[in-house]
C-alpha cells in the first residue's frame, strides 16, 4: 500500500506546546499529594520483610505512645472491603503475606516525619514460610492461563509448525530472556483522600483513568459510584503502573475513614518496586524455519513468564508475533509460573515490548543465517492479510517505514561479516528491527457547550499523564468546531465529567478525540448550545479490519574493546500510526518510547534476590534508567496515513509503539559490531568484554 | 524520621569539640551520602555538625611544590581548577566522572573521601549486613554481588569503596590532614582506608571525631602530569564505576618506564593502589606486552565470585588501555 499524505486541517497537525507546560515548570500545576487540606493526616505504608508467611502480631501501642501518631491500621482492625475481583487491592484484609514488600500495616500521623518514624519502628512479628521467587523455564508450577492480557487466547496454532520447522532448509532456534522491569514515573503513586459529612469521598489520585478508580473504590467501600469523585488533572507519568488502582488509593480512603481526617499518602520510590506492578521477566524460545530465499515456513514463539500468588497477570508476550509476518505454519504459547513475587502488571507495551526483543532478534539471526539483508527478509515476508485472523489490514506501512528509515539512517545493505567496522578501540555496528502496536479504542462520552460569547467548553474525563493529551484534544476540538484556539477550553481529569476510558493501550487520544470531535461536529451542525456525544455505537460499527501501527527502528552502537562499554550515538525511528494530531508532542512520545527501549536494552534490570525474595536494587541509584548522556541523536519521522477504516479522528495511537523493537535493534547492532549475539537483556558490559 | 539536632561549627576545633563524646553525632559536609543513608535508615545520627563553614575552601600551593586542598572545597570547583587540570589530569578527570553536576556542586573533598562503601545489603536495613549490624552475616557472597569486591575482601564483607576521587588521590600519593581530639596528624590516602577483615563496620582508620581538614598533593612529577582516569560504568553518566583506573606514566628517554602510578577503583573496600603492577613495570619497556604482564601480576591475587569474575578482565584491560594511551598508543 502506498503512503498517502494526510491533508493537514487548520487546527490539528502543527506543533503545539502543551498548554499546561508553564504551570508545570513553575510548580503551579498540582499533583495528587499537593492539595492543601485542613487537619491533614499523613499515612506511611509498612511493608513485609518476608516473602511468604503471615503476620502474627503488630504492636501498635509501641508507636501510638507518640502524640503525633493517630492510628495504626492492621489486618485485624482495618475497615472491611467488598470483593471487587482484584485481590491485590484487598489490603489489610488478612494476615497472609504473599510477597516481600506487601502492605502489612499503615501508620497515620500528624506529620509525614512522624508517620515515617513510626512505620520504621513498628514491631511486627511474622511466621515465615519458605518462598519460591525464581522463574525457570521448567518451573513446576507452570500452567496455561485462560487468556493473556487483556483477552487474547494463551495459545494459537496453525498448520504443522514443528514439521515445517524440521523440513526447512534454514532454521534458527534460540531462547531469549528479559528481566523484570519497573515502572518509574517521575511522580510516585500518591493519593489525598477526603470523606465528607454526607458520606461521599473525594480522591486526588495519581492515576491513568479516574473512572476506573471511582468504580473500584466505590465497589470496595460499598458506595454508589456517584458518591466518589476522583480528580487527576495532572499526573506525572504512569507507563501503565497507574492504569488501575493500586494499594495507595485504597489505603488513603481507609485511613481517612478511620481517622476522620483528610489523609495523604505517597508510595516511596523503594516501595514502588513491589507495590505498583512491574513487567514480568520472560523466557522466550523462538524457532523460525525458512526457505533459502527467506520465505518463512514456520514461526514458533513460546513464552514462560511469572505471575504472583495473589493475582494472575498474564503478559501477552507472543501475541504481536501472531500478526506480524506471513508463514503457513505457526504456534504461539504462554505459560505462567506462580511465584511468591510482587504482582506484575502493565508497563509500556506489555507483551509487544519484551516479545519483540525476542522475535525481532530471531529474525536478525535468521537473516544472518540466510546471508540476507534483514530489511529484505522482513519485506519478503510481508503478508497480504493479517496472518492470524485473515482480516484485511486497515492500513499497513511497515515496508514503507523500513525503506524510509533505511534511507534516513544510511543503512548499508547486508550481508556483511560482523566485527568489521571500528574507530580506534571502538567497534561500530548497526541494527534494525520492526515495531508494532495494535490499535485499540474504548467508548467515551464528551460534552461540548458554547456560551453566549462564542466560547466553547469541552468536558471529558480524559487523563493527561504527561503525553500532551489535553493539548491534542484542544486541537481536535478547535478543528472540529472550526474556531480559533482561544475560543476553546478543555476540561479533563475529574470523574464528574463525562465518562471516558484509560490513558492506556495507546488509545487515549484516539478514544477521547473521537468523542470530542463527534460532539463538536454535532454542536456546529446544531449551531450552538450543548451537545453530549458517545462513541459506543461508532466503535461497534467499525469494519472487520486488522488495525495496528507499524514502525522501523535503526540503531548505531559503539562497543569499547577494552571495557565492553556500549554507547548508542544515533537512532532513527519511522512510524506509521495513522494521523498525527500534534507533531511536537508526537515526536516527544516517539523519542520517549525509543529512549525507554534503549534503557531496557542497556540498563534496566530488576535483580531478584533469591534469598530474600525482593528486587534488590529498588532505587534509582541502582536500578539504572537511561540518563541524557546515554541518548544520542534521535531522528524521528512518520508516514502520515489517511486510513478510512480507523473511524473517528483517524489516529492509531503513539504512546507505546516507540518502545517496541528498540531493544532488538540495539542487540542486532551489537551483533553487527562485535559478532556477539546477546539474547539476555539488559546487555551488560561483561557480555561484550573480550 | 528520627529527630536530630543540627549545629554549625565555626572552626575545625569547634567542630571536633562539638562531636567529641557523642557517638551518635556526625559531621555533615555536602550531605550527598550521609543524607541518603539517613533516608534509608542506615544512619540515624542524633546530632549533625555542619562543617561547610570552617574556612577550609581554598586550593593553595605549599612549600616544596605540592598543593593543599581544603576539605570543604566542592568537587565542581576542584575539578575546574586550571592548575590541577594540567598538573594532575587524573584528579580532575576522576572528579568529573563522579555522580552528577548537581551532586558535584554540593559534594566536598572531605565528604567524598568519607562516603561509605557500597553494597545492596548495607543499604537495605531489612537484610543482614556485617558492616551495618556486626555479626548479622554477609548475604552478598551468595547473593547479589555483581558490583562488589574482588581484591582485599573478607568473608565478612565484600563492599566496594565508591569514590572516583579517592582512586586518583591514591595513585597521586596524596596525604590527608586530620584534626581530632588527640591533635593533628597526617596520613597517606592509602593508609586512610581499611580492608574489611574481621571488622567491616569501619571503612577508615579515623575515629568519628576525627575531621579531615585538607588533602595535600605531592609536587607534580612526570607520572602526575601524564596521567588519566578511566571509568567503566553501566551508564554514560551518573553511575558508580564497575571498574576504574587512575594511571600516570613517566618514561625514560629510551622508552622505558621510569615512574608509574596505578590505582584501581570498584574492586575493593578501598582505592586499590596497584603496587605489584607498578613494581613489575618500573624499568621495563613501555610495551603492551609489559603492561599486560604487570596487570596480570596485580590481579593474580583477585578472589572473584561468580557474578563479578569479569572484573578481573575488566581491571586488567583498564590498566593496559590506560598505560597504552599514556605511552602514546591507541586512543580510547
Amino acid at each position: 500500500m502506498s503512503a498517502p499524505v494526510f491533508r493537514r486541517p487548520a487546527a490539528a497537525g502543527p506543533p503545539q506546546p502543551r498548554e499546561e507546560s508553564v504551570e508545570k515548570v513553575t510548580g503551579a500545576a498540582r499533583y495528587a499529594y499537593e492539595y492543601p487540606q485542613q487537619e491533614a493526616a499523613y499515612a506511611w505504608i509498612v511493608t513485609s520483610p518476608i516473602a511468604k508467611g503471615r503476620v502474627l502480631t503488630v504492636d501498635a501501642d509501641h508507636v501510638l505512645r507518640s502524640d503525633d501518631v493517630i492510628a495504626v491500621l492492621r489486618h485485624d482492625n482495618a475497615p472491611r472491603l467488598e470483593d471487587v475481583g482484584d485481590p491485590a487491592l484487598a489490603v489489610l484484609q488478612d494476615p497472609a503475606v504473599a510477597y516481600r514488600g506487601q502492605v502489612v500495616a499503615l501508620v497515620v500521623a500528624k506529620t509525614p516525619e512522624a508517620a515515617r518514624e513510626a512505620a520504621a519502628t513498628l514491631p511486627v512479628e511474622y511466621e515465615e514460610l519458605g518462598h519460591d521467587v525464581v522463574l525457570t523455564p521448567d518451573h513446576e508450577s507452570l500452567y496455561q492461563p485462560d487468556a493473556v492480557n487483556p483477552d487474547y487466547p494463551a495459545d494459537t496454532e496453525q498448520g504443522d509448525p514443528d514439521g515445517a520447522f524440521e523440513a526447512s532448509p534454514v532454521r534458527v532456534d534460540h531462547t531469549y530472556r528479559t528481566v523484570a522491569l519497573h515502572n518509574n514515573p517521575m511522580e510516585p503513586h500518591a493519593t489525598t483522600a477526603l470523606w465528607h459529612d454526607d458520606g461521599s469521598l473525594t480522591l486526588y489520585d495519581s492515576n491513568q483513568g479516574g473512572h476506573v478508580v471511582r468504580q473500584t473504590i466505590a465497589g470496595l467501600f460499598g458506595l454508589a459510584p456517584d458518591r466518589v469523585r476522583v480528580m487527576n488533572p495532572h499526573v506525572g507519568g504512569g507507563f501503565g503502573s497507574k492504569g488501575t488502582p493500586r494499594p495507595n488509593v485504597v489505603l488513603a480512603a481507609m485511613a481517612a475513614q478511620v481517622t476522620g481526617r483528610p489523609v495523604k499518602i505517597a508510595v516511596t520510590r523503594q516501595q514502588m518496586f513491589s507495590l505498583v506492578g512491574y513487567r514480568t521477566p520472560t523466557i522466550q524460545r523462538v524457532r523460525l524455519g525458512a526457505e533459502a530465499d527467506g520465505r518463512l515456513n514456520s514461526i514458533t514463539h513460546e513464552v514462560v513468564e511469572q505471575t504472583s500468588t495473589v493475582k494472575e497477570f498474564a503478559e501477552q508476550t507472543a501475541v504481536a508475533t501472531r500478526s506480524m509476518y506471513a508463514a503457513p505454519h505457526r504456534r504461539t504459547s504462554h505459560r505462567l509460573a506462580r511465584l511468591d513475587v510482587p504482582v506484575p502488571s502493565w508497563m509500556r507495551a506489555p507483551g509487544e515490548c519484551p516479545g519483540f526483543f525476542a522475535f525481532e532478534s530471531a529474525l536478525d539471526e535468521l537473516a544472518a543465517e540466510l546471508g540476507m539483508d534483514p530489511i529484505d527478509l522482513r519485506v519478503r515476508n510481508e503478508p497480504e492479510t493479517d496472518p492470524e485472523s485473515g482480516k484485511p489490514f486497515s492500513s499497513r506501512n511497515l515496508v514503507a517505514c523500513l525503506r524510509q528509515g533505511a534511507e534516513r539512517f544510511g543503512w548499508e545493505p547486508r550481508p556483511r561479516a560482523p566485527r568489521t567496522r571500528r574507530d580506534g578501540r571502538w567497534l561500530i555496528g548497526t541494527g534494525v528491527a520492526s515495531s508494532y502496536y495494535p490499535t485499540y479504542e474504548a467508548p467515551a462520552t464528551a460534552t461540548v457547550s458554547a456560551d453566549e460569547n462564542g466560547h466553547h467548553t469541552v468536558a471529558i474525563n480524559a487523563t493527561d499523564i504527561g503525553t500532551g493529551a489535553r493539548t491534542a484534544l484542544h486541537q481536535l476540538a478547535a478543528e472540529a468546531l472550526d474556531v480559533p484556539w482561544a475560543d476553546v477550553t478543555v476540561r479533563i481529569g475529574d470523574s464528574d465529567l463525562p465518562q471516558a476510558g484509560l490513558a492506556g493501550g495507546s488509545m487515549g487520544t484516539r478514544s477521547w478525540g473521537w468523542a470530542v470531535t463527534k460532539a463538536c461536529r454535532a454542536l456546529r451542525e446544531q449551531g450552538g448550545g450543548s451537545v453530549t456525544a458517545n462513541t459506543a455505537e461508532d466503535i461497534k460499527a467499525l469494519g472487520e479490519y486488522s488495525r495496528a501501527a507499524y514502525g522501523a527502528q535503526f540503531v548505531e552502537v559503539r562497543v569499547n574493546q577494552d571495557t565492553g562499554e556500549l554507547r548508542v550515538p544515533r537512532m532513527t525511528g519511522v512510524f506509521a500510526a495513522g494521523r498525527i494530531v500534534n507533531s511536537r508532542t508526537a515526536r516527544s512520545q516517539f523519542i520517549g518510547g525509543m529512549t525507554m527501549g534503549l534503557s531496557m536494552a542497556l540498563h534496566e534490570e530488576g535483580v531478584m534476590d533469591a534469598a530474600f525474595g525482593d528486587y534488590a536494587n529498588h532505587d534509582l541509584a541502582s536500578y539504572h534508567v537511561a540518563a541524557c548522556a546515554d541518548v544520542g541523536t534521535m531522528d524521528i519521522a512518520w508516514i502520515e496515513e489517511d486510513d478510512e477504516h480507523l473511524g473517528g479522528t483517524g489516529t492509531k495511537g503513539i504512546g507505546e509503539i516507540g518502545i517496541v523493537g528498540t531493544a532488538a535493534a540495539v542487540a542486532n547492532a551489537v551483533y553487527d559490531a562485535t559478532g556477539v549475539r546477546v539474547r539476555d537483556l539488559p546487555i551488560h558490559l561483561e557480555d561484550l568484554l573480550a | 524520621m528520627k529527630p536530630f539536632a543540627y549545629a554549625v561549627a565555626g572552626a575545625p576545633a569547634d567542630a571536633v569539640r562539638r562531636i567529641s563524646g557523642s557517638p551518635g553525632a556526625r559531621f555533615l559536609g555536602g550531605g550527598t551520602n550521609l543524607v541518603d543513608l539517613m533516608r534509608l535508615g542506615v544512619e540515624s545520627p542524633d546530632l549533625l555538625v555542619d562543617v561547610t563553614r570552617l574556612d577550609l575552601d581554598r586550593i593553595e600551593p605549599v612549600d616544596g611544590g605540592g598543593v593543599r586542598i581544603g576539605a570543604g572545597v566542592r568537587n565542581s570547583d576542584l575539578a575546574a581548577d586550571p592548575r590541577l587540570r594540567v598538573a594532575y589530569p587524573m584528579l580532575s578527570q576522576a572528579l568529573l566522572s563522579g555522580a552528577s553536576g548537581q551532586l558535584r556542586n554540593l559534594a566536598t573533598v572531605g565528604g567524598n573521601l568519607l562516603q561509605r562503601t557500597r553494597c545492596p545489603y548495607f543499604q537495605d536495613v531489612t537484610k543482614p549486613c556485617n558492616k551495618r549490624s556486626p555479626g548479622s552475616g554477609c548475604p552478598a557472597r551468595t547473593g547479589v554481588h555483581r558490583d562488589l569486591a574482588i581484591l582485599g575482601a573478607s568473608e565478612h564483607c565484600i563492599a566496594t569503596h565508591p569514590s572516583d576521587f579517592a582512586v586518583a588521590l591514591a595513585a597521586i600519593g596524596a596525604r590527608v590532614h586530620v584534626t581530632g581530639p588527640a591533635g593533628d596528624r597526617t596520613l597517606k590516602v592509602t593508609e586512610l582506608y581499611r580492608s574489611p577483615g574481621e571488622d567491616p563496620s569501619r571503612d577508615t582508620v579515623l575515629d568519628p571525631a576525627d575531621l579531615i581538614t585538607a588533602v595535600e598533593l605531592p609536587p607534580s612529577g612526570p607520572a602526575h602530569r601524564t596521567s588519566l582516569y578511566r571509568k567503566a560504568r553501566d551508564r554514560a553518566s551518573y553511575a558508580f564505576a564497575v571498574g576504574s583506573v587512575a594511571a600516570g606514566l613517566g618514561l625514560t628517554p629510551d622508552g622505558e618506564v621510569g615512574e608509574v602510578r596505578i590505582a584501581l577503583g570498584a574492586v575493593a573496600h578501598k582505592p586499590w593502589r596497584a603496587r605489584l603492577a607498578e613494581a613489575a613495570l618500573t624499568g621495563r619497556p613501555a610495551t603492551v606486552e609489559e603492561f599486560r604482564r604487570a596487570a596480570g601480576i596485580e590481579l593474580a591475587a583477585a578472589e572473584p565470585l561468580p557474578d563479578n569474575a569479569f572484573k578481573v578482565t575488566l581491571s586488567q584491560n583498564l590498566i593496559v588501555a590506560a598505560l597504552l594511551e599514556l605511552a602514546g598508543g591507541e586512543a580510547r
